[in-house]
């Protein structure tokens, strides 16, 4: 059963095409990884899916945005508002039922509960991407959007993550990550597409060749370069 | 529809919350009004007559640029942190996020203005409580309207770098006639002249036309200005 699709997907920013045709599908419960180069449309086509743009052409299917997080560039944090309030805000307008005390729980996961009343700003850099951990997760969702999500974390952040992830496998979500890092990705990732100059030019299963070679995988399907 | 309006209550409560925190737009906003009026109670020497005849237009010229200091803040406090992508990603409708803004944008030029109106009627000696009925009554009407054109053009302009300069000169040629209707009751309430009064009448039907209109068109149009 498909819990995200993309069909044919244009994108283009003035004259350039951002994204050209790309066309995608991912199982639920899978765990996609993206990957491509930098400016090869991985961000363009994560934010499409996520119904923060709007494709030129073709069509996207994704679940009901109830049902999504996101994890973006940005933490998505306020940082004039303390972290329980932070989280009581996003789980007001994802719906969940008992924001007070969901928001309880998701800053106990990430290690958070004992500054909760801390306003953002006042954090580290290390808890702020924590906090955006726990906002992105709060409201479980089935799918997961994740846009370079091991970049600049510490490595307690990356455990956070790497943990939540897996319960969210586990709990059978979805996920689609964008990622340089392939290494921390194959750690959870089912399914690989390689994206270039936006276009899908591979869509599989991971192999162990992509484990033991990180290189392999451009090599073998990326487009030469110039 | 009850969700979209929890969502819409969530975001005004967050707006406002933080713009307590950080007073940057109250601030701003209050400071330049008492300046704007203390500068101009130097700047003429007016006859009674003379300054009855200007005072609504004073008024509301002061009123008008508060509040595009205010609605100025109001997507661009979205942009650190890239929190307008949370938001917008989030289920929150378009027009709940555009209501709950222009719910905090109001509230919080609606407090500009009551702070302002007695400083107002001090430095220029005019009896503003003498009708301060439909003198409030047109302060929430037409602040409103500012207040809702305001937070959508704010959206419009809030990835634009010249913001602060490229909202004014996109709002206030939208406000010209909510602003002369404004102008036309407050100066005949001033002059406590019934003539003028009847024939001002019309304003405040115009001003709630306007709301009406400007506020179903900013909750439709919201989704088409966030998601491009």
């Amino acid at each position: 059963m498909r819990a995200v699709a993309a069909d044919r997907v244009w994108k283009y920013f003035g004259d350039y095409p951002a994204l050209r045709g790309a066309s995608l599908e991912v199982e639920k419960g899978a765990c996609l990884a993206l990957l491509g180069r930098n400016g090869a449309g991985k961000t363009t086509l994560l934010r499409i899916l996520a119904n923060l743009s709007k494709p030129t052409k073709g069509q996207v299917t994704t679940p009901d945005r109830r049902k999504v997080g996101y994890l973006g560039h940005g933490i998505g944090v306020y940082d004039d508002l303390s972290a329980l309030e932070n989280l009581k805000l996003f789980g007001r307008l994802l719906g969940v039922q008992n924001p007070h005390s969901t928001a309880i729980q998701a800053l106990e996961r990430v290690d958070l509960a004992r500054v909760k009343d801390g306003l953002a700003r006042e954090f580290s850099r290390g808890m702020r991407q924590r906090l955006a951990v726990a906002r992105a997760f709060l409201h479980e969702p089935e799918l997961l959007l994740l846009d370079e999500p091991f970049t600049s974390l510490d490595d307690r952040a990356v455990a956070v993550l790497q943990s939540l992830l897996r319960d969210a496998r586990n709990n059978g979500a979805t996920i689609v990550m964008s990622t340089h890092q392939i290494r921390e990705a194959m750690e959870l990732a089912s399914d690989v597409a390689l994206l270039e100059r936006g276009k899908i030019v591979f869509a599989g299963p991971q192999s162990p060749e992509m484990l033991q070679d990180p290189g392999w995988l451009y090599r073998t399907h990326g487009e030469p370069q110039a | 529809m009850k969700d979209g309006l929890v969502a819409a209550l969530a975001i005004a409560g967050k707006d406002l919350r933080t713009e307590l925190r950080t007073k940057e737009s109250l601030t701003a906003s209050l400071s330049f009004s008492l300046v704007i009026l203390v500068l101009f109670s130097f700047a003429f020497d007016l006859g009674r007559d003379e300054l009855y005849a200007i005072s609504g237009g004073l008024l509301w010229l002061v009123y008008s640029f508060a509040g595009a200091l205010i609605v100025n803040r109001s997507f661009a406090r979205e942009l650190p942190n890239d929190c307008l992508d949370v938001l917008v990603s989030s289920p929150a409708p378009g027009w709940a996020i555009c209501l709950g803004k222009t719910v905090a944008a109001f509230l919080l030029l609606v407090t500009v203005e009551l702070i302002t109106l007695p400083f107002f009627g001090l430095f220029y000696n005019i009896a503003w409580w003498h009708s301060s009925g439909t003198l409030f009554a047109v302060i929430l009407l037409a602040t409103w309207g500012i207040a809702v054109v305001g937070v959508s053009f704010s959206a419009v302009t809030v990835n634009v770098r010249l913001r602060e300069l490229m909202l004014p000169v996109l709002l206030y040629p939208i406000l010209i006639p909510l602003l002369v209707s404004a102008i036309g009751v407050t100066t005949a309430l001033f002059s406590e002249d019934p003539q003028m009064l009847s024939a001002n009448g019309v304003s405040l039907q115009l001003l709630i036309v306007f709301d009406i209109m400007y506020t179903s068109l900013a909750l439709y149009m919201i989704e088409f200005i966030l998601i491009v």
